[in-house]
């Protein structure tokens, strides 16, 4: 449980407010646990001392304590689970600032899902524990002792009496939550299978349905669904238990009360009016002691719900500034040199780079290709630092990537992934995306360079027009486009295209790379291309097989080696062939 | 900023007497169930209320009047009440819940049933993720109507009938006194119920897009982290989780307040009973013991009211549940039966295309005036460059889809004029992504298909060279395919959907290559399997694989939905059309090895 004290710091920036809340607990419960007491005096005076202007008194007494006690119950909500839902607000603030330090190869490693499984119901659960959680036990605890004080004093044998089942109730509540909490994880697998099940059966489809085993998948789905009826009963069994047991415990207090109270009272040692608060304080206490089964409860959740948050937490932040890093690096010009590099993703696997040593000379302009899985991307991703090199260096005017300050680099290098990926925002947001402030003028150059003005202007909304499910759907072209001009707009030194124009037309591809050509004069870049009408012109050309460079040199060079980079060339031309036929 | 689906986020009407009386047609196998939670309801909540005016016995008879034993025998009488009351509400509970989960179990069997009938055509247009919302969560939703929203409305209404019942034997006029809160209480649970309902859509839409934040963000998370944009998306979440974080708060502020009132009424009410009754108490027209039972009856009463506002919920999500899955269920995307469908005896495997056309949208044909023939045991070869229809082809033949124009015809009889399921017993397809499901490799092949013996998965698996590799797994043939079969590699789960095809021994086989590379060595097994699937079947392949064009009677070259060239490949090679180059583009490297 000393996980839970993690949590103090955030507590600790709500102190005021907490405290606030704690005192209206205190104000709020005395109120509420004097109502009794005055029932007490008005029901006994009705028989000793018969006076209806007391009565009247004792009923306002009653209503204004009602009053009082309600107005704070109102501020004990405006204050506790307020700062509940701030610091909800902090915890989920650091964990998004965590994510965002994090690198990219555990975003590789691990599904969004499994990331937004704790984002959503960890953090909600241990807000559970510092809202509701806190103030349910501050609350619980002090009307116990208040109430047990008072209880005492009106009659300590009494208490004693009506008191014993109490806390079976509460045993009963914990006990039973937590199993009820264990039926309730059996029936969430079983609901997950459910779910996978129809998900696989709806995406396998063709196959059911030409082997005809549709009446086989429905069985199949029924004997599920039937496992699923029987656990969801299997937990109704206990949890059908709840209510009869609340009533059966507490009724049973009562009828001790009006046992042994009226027993008292006939024997002069009680009044009605005592009995009359004993009941009333019997039901005061009745929620706090389930509230005591539940809180345990919510307090293991949160406990478990931090384990897993923390796991994160620990997450390794692998790319990083650290000494190495040289602060007096504020510019870069585009010099890359990679020396003996080597890449693996992980040290159990094979080498997806192998001794790579090349140099591509500020404004020049690399072309790489070869075959899907051949370490084309990663090449490009140690550049950008999305990951850093297994052995060897990258030098970037000389000096060792590892020192360039983070933001200086990738705010240097311009990146048009192969994986179009834009956000669901306005095209100008999407394009401006790298760049601190809206800017016409940057937007119309970079938007003309990658061909793309002319969509926008065929959108209704130019370029407010918003991309995603709530706006209009870009085809193929047009996101790799916008992707390119999103690049450009960061005004970058290094400009790296991994395959960023499969999806374009050869037309509209030769205009954008004329374009680039005036662009790109005195900035570097690197073309990943499976079209050789886009890796022509290039000053050198490498072609990569097996995590090594087969070939290196100009179009002209490669093609009288008559090797990969001639066979790629001479079926483009027979692609080209057949689209006209 | 979010992708919340509008469709699922409607919220209705809390009753609607048409989708009602579907969901009631839901309920009618478990009439028994019914009539007996009806009776315990009854019984239940007479039980509660029965208690304060017991104890009014115990207080005005025996305590005032000092009658020892008489106080012993009503708290025995109190307790038995007590004990009857617990256990009558626990099989309650047990009973309405199983009625209810009975009727989500048929509800959500009938659906999945359903769904197995829709046409493919549906399947391509909706996401399957929605798919199985219906058949999961909305389904799902609907129990909290049928195992606690209807019940306990009932038993509510039951509980304040029968204390009505006994406070107005009790008192008519204290009665009124205490219930004269009544109508605040009323008017402030519709206030807050509405304002509730407001502020829970406001909380619900910013979680949404909160979360579709994150989603997203996780998803272009190197995107952000290439362009330098840390400090910005922190800035851009904060205002999102901000404003989250203000629905909730201002959620918070309507519960602060209506249970405080709640609170207050009740009390409210207890101070007029002390005054009201206990100036009739003064003038002794009324007993302290009716007091006592007044106080406790508020309380009593106070509850169900309070719970209303949750019970709309319940009732607004299960309508809008049940409307999406009776939309579901009323989609009639079926390819039909015929009603007489013709007997396919002594099935032969001619397949003859006459003049088809197809088009999967409206009249953008994908497929034009397609004919050709295949003969019984022969295999045809169908080579063309990515859309040129060759996999409309294929889904046509198993009628996963109507042909707009022409005929198909098998053994000579119109497709349409055989029942799907015959049709498809003749037929085993093999697709070139590989569909495993999760199971085991036994069940992957024989599908679950009971007939198919152990010993014919084996002898299937043998044949098309998938044992070698099966046998080695540790649990072998009942090894447990994960998920998407990520255990296996591509080259082996290919050669598992070809024992898959040939176990079925079907007179037509469908076959779609797969074009991914795979090692040597399972590329030679695979080679092998095919040959050995084809034989003695009818057989169209699209094809990727050098040996399987050249060991085909007939090359059929389809470009852009049309047939452009027939022969063998020697024919067609020396003819230097379509098929000249698209060999040289795809199947010559084959050569080589």
């Amino acid at each position: 449980m000393t996980r839970l004290f993690t949590l103090n710091k955030y507590f600790k920036k709500y102190k005021g407010k907490m405290s606030l809340g704690i005192l209206f607990i205190l104000i709020s419960d005395i109120a509420q646990v004097y109502i009794p007491l005055v029932l007490k005096d008005s029901i006994d005076s009705l028989k000793k001392n018969p006076n209806i202007e007391l009565i009247i008194k004792y009923a306002l007494i009653i209503f204004a304590l009602a009053v009082l006690s309600g107005f704070f119950r109102y501020m004990i909500r405006q204050t506790i689970i307020v700062v509940s839902r701030k610091i909800e607000f902090d915890i989920r603030q650091d964990f998004w600032t965590h994510l965002l330090r994090l690198s990219h190869r555990y975003f590789q490693n691990t599904s969004t899902g499994n990331i937004m499984a704790h984002a959503t119901n960890d953090i909600s659960a241990v807000r559970m524990y510092v809202g509701p959680a806190v103030m349910y036990s501050i609350d619980t605890s002090v009307k116990f002792i208040v109430v047990i004080i008072i209880m005492l004093s009106l009659s300590p044998i009494l208490t004693v009496y009506t008191l014993i089942p109490l806390p079976i109730l509460s045993y009963f509540v914990y006990k039973l939550s937590k199993k009820i909490h264990k039926k309730f994880t059996l029936i969430q697998e079983k609901f997950s299978d459910i779910t996978t099940m129809a998900q696989e059966n709806f995406s396998g489809m063709r196959i059911i349905k030409s082997y005809v085993r549709e009446i086989f998948e429905i069985e199949k789905f029924a004997k599920e669904s039937s496992e699923y009826r029987k656990r969801n009963m299997d937990k109704i069994k206990i949890q059908a238990l709840f209510a009869p047991l609340l009533f059966l415990i507490t009724g049973t207090s009562i009828i001790i009360l009006i046992l042994v109270g009226g027993n008292m009272i006939i024997d002069g040692k009680l009044t009605l009016g005592d009995i009359a608060a004993f009941m009333f304080y019997l039901g005061l206490l009745i929620w706090p002691t389930i509230a005591f089964g539940w809180v345990a409860n919510i307090v293991q959740q949160a406990d478990a719900s931090l384990k897993r948050l923390q796991t994160i937490y620990n997450e390794e932040i692998e790319i990083k500034e650290n000494s190495d890093t040289d602060k007096s690096i504020t510019k870069i010009n585009g010099t890359i040199k990679f020396e003996n590099v080597t890449f693996k993703y992980m040290d159990n696997l094979p080498e997806v780079l192998s001794n790579i040593s090349i140099e591509i000379p500020q404004g020049s302009t690399l072309a790489i290709v070869g075959h899907t899985g051949v370490g084309k991307t990663s090449f490009v991703n140690l550049i950008s630092r999305l990951f850093d090199v297994s052995s060897g260096r990258i030098l970037i005017d000389g000096n060792d990537i590892k020192s360039i300050p983070l933001n200086i680099l990738r705010e240097n290098v311009g990146m048009v992934p192969q994986e179009t990926f834009l956000f669901s925002d306005s095209l100008q947001n999407n394009i401006l995306y790298g760049v601190e402030k809206a800017n016409t003028e940057l937007l119309n150059k970079v938007s003309d360079i990658s061909q793309l003005t002319k969509d926008v202007n065929d959108f209704p909304q130019k370029f407010n027009t918003v991309l995603g499910e709530r706006g209009i759907t870009l085809s193929g072209g047009q996101k790799q486009r916008t992707c390119l001009a999103r690049a450009l707009a960061i005004n970058p030194k290094i400009l790296i295209l991994d395959d960023s124009f499969s999806a374009v037309d050869t037309k509209t591809e030769e205009e954008i790379l004329v374009n680039l050509k005036e662009f790109m004069k005195d900035r570097t870049s690197i073309i990943i291309s499976h079209r050789i009408s886009t890796v022509k012109d290039a000053d050198n050309i490498i072609v990569l097989e097996n995590g090594i460079i087969k070939e290196q040199g100009t179009h002209e060079k490669l093609l009288e080696l008559g090797g990969i980079y001639y066979d790629i060339h001479y079926k483009q031309l027979l692609e080209e062939e057949l689209e006209k036929e | 900023m979010s992708n919340i689906n509008k469709d699922d986020e409607i919220l209705g009407k809390a009753y609607d007497s048409k989708l009602m009386k579907r969901l009631l047609g839901f309920v009618k196998p478990y009439k028994k169930y019914v009539v007996i939670a009806i009776i315990m309801n009854v019984v239940v909540a007479a039980l509660g209320p029965l208690r304060p005016y017991l104890i009014k016995i115990a207080i005005d008879d025996y305590i005032v009047n000092s009658n020892y034993n008489g106080l012993v025998a009503i708290s025995a009488i109190l307790f038995v009440v007590l004990m009857f009351q617990a256990i009558v509400q626990y099989f309650l509970t047990y009973y309405t819940q199983l009625m209810g989960q009975n009727i989500i179990y048929d509800l959500r069997i009938k659906l999945f049933a359903h769904v197995q009938k829709l046409s493919l055509k549906y399947f391509d247009k909706t996401p399957i993720g929605r798919i199985v919302t219906r058949v999961t969560n909305d389904v799902e939703s609907l129990n909290e109507l049928f195992s606690s929203g209807i019940v306990t409305i009932f038993s509510d209404v039951f509980i304040i009938i029968w204390i009505l019942i006994f406070m107005f034997f009790m008192s008519w006029n204290l009665t009124l006194v205490s219930l004269s809160v009544l109508p605040i209480l009323f008017y402030a649970t519709f206030l807050f119920r509405k304002k509730v309902r407001e502020s829970y859509r406001d909380v619900r839409f910013q979680l949404a897009r909160l979360n579709s934040y994150m989603q997203e963000h996780i998803t272009g998370m190197s995107i952000i982290q290439l362009f330098s944009r840390e400090n910005r998306e922190k800035e851009v979440f904060s205002d999102i989780n901000d404003a989250h974080k203000t629905a909730n708060i201002d959620s918070i502020f309507y519960y602060a307040v209506f249970f405080p009132i709640v609170e207050i009424l009740s009390s409210g009410a207890v101070a007029l009973i002390i005054w009201y009754g206990g100036g009739n108490v003064i003038q002794g027209t009324m007993t302290i013991g009716v007091l006592f039972a007044f106080i406790q009856y508020t309380e009593m009463f106070f509850r169900p009211i309070r719970d209303l506002s949750e019970k709309y919920n319940v009732m607004q999500t299960a309508m809008a549940s049940s409307e999406r899955i009776f939309k579901l269920l009323d989609n009639s995307k079926i390819i039909q039966n015929p009603n007489s469908p013709k007997p396919l005896v002594n099935f032969k495997g001619n397949v003859d295309f006459k003049n088809v056309w197809f088009a999967y949208n409206n009249e953008e044909y994908v497929l034009k005036d397609i004919s050709f023939s295949v003969n019984a045991g022969e295999t045809v070869a169908i080579v063309g460059a990515t859309g040129a229809g060759k996999s409309s082809i294929i889904n046509l033949l198993n009628r996963f889809y109507d042909i707009n124009k022409g005929q198909i015809l098998v053994d000579g009889i119109d497709l349409r004029e055989l029942s799907k399921e015959d049709l498809r017993n003749q037929i085993s397809i093999v697709l070139q992504d590989v569909f495993l499901f999760s199971g085991t490799i036994a069940s992957n092949i024989n599908l679950g298909d009971e007939s198919i013996t152990k010993e014919q998965i084996i002898e299937a698996a043998k044949i098309v060279g998938a044992d070698s590799f099966i046998s080695k797994l540790p649990s072998q043939y009942n090894e447990e395919v994960k998920e998407k079969g990520a255990t296996l590699s591509v080259g082996q789960k290919q050669l598992v959907s070809f024992a898959r095809a040939l176990v079925f021994n079907p007179r037509i086989l469908i076959l779609d290559e797969a074009t991914s590379s795979v090692d040597t060595e399972t590329e030679n097994l695979i080679q092998k399997a095919i040959q050995k699937l084809l034989v003695g079947r009818t057989s169209i392949v699209i094809a990727h694989r050098l040996s399987t064009i050249q060991n085909s009677d007939k090359i059929i070259v389809l470009h852009k939905g049309e047939i452009k060239e027939v022969g063998t490949h020697q024919q067609l090679l020396s003819k230097k059309g379509i098929y000249y180059k698209l060999y040289q583009l795809q199947y010559k490297d084959q050569e080589i090895k």
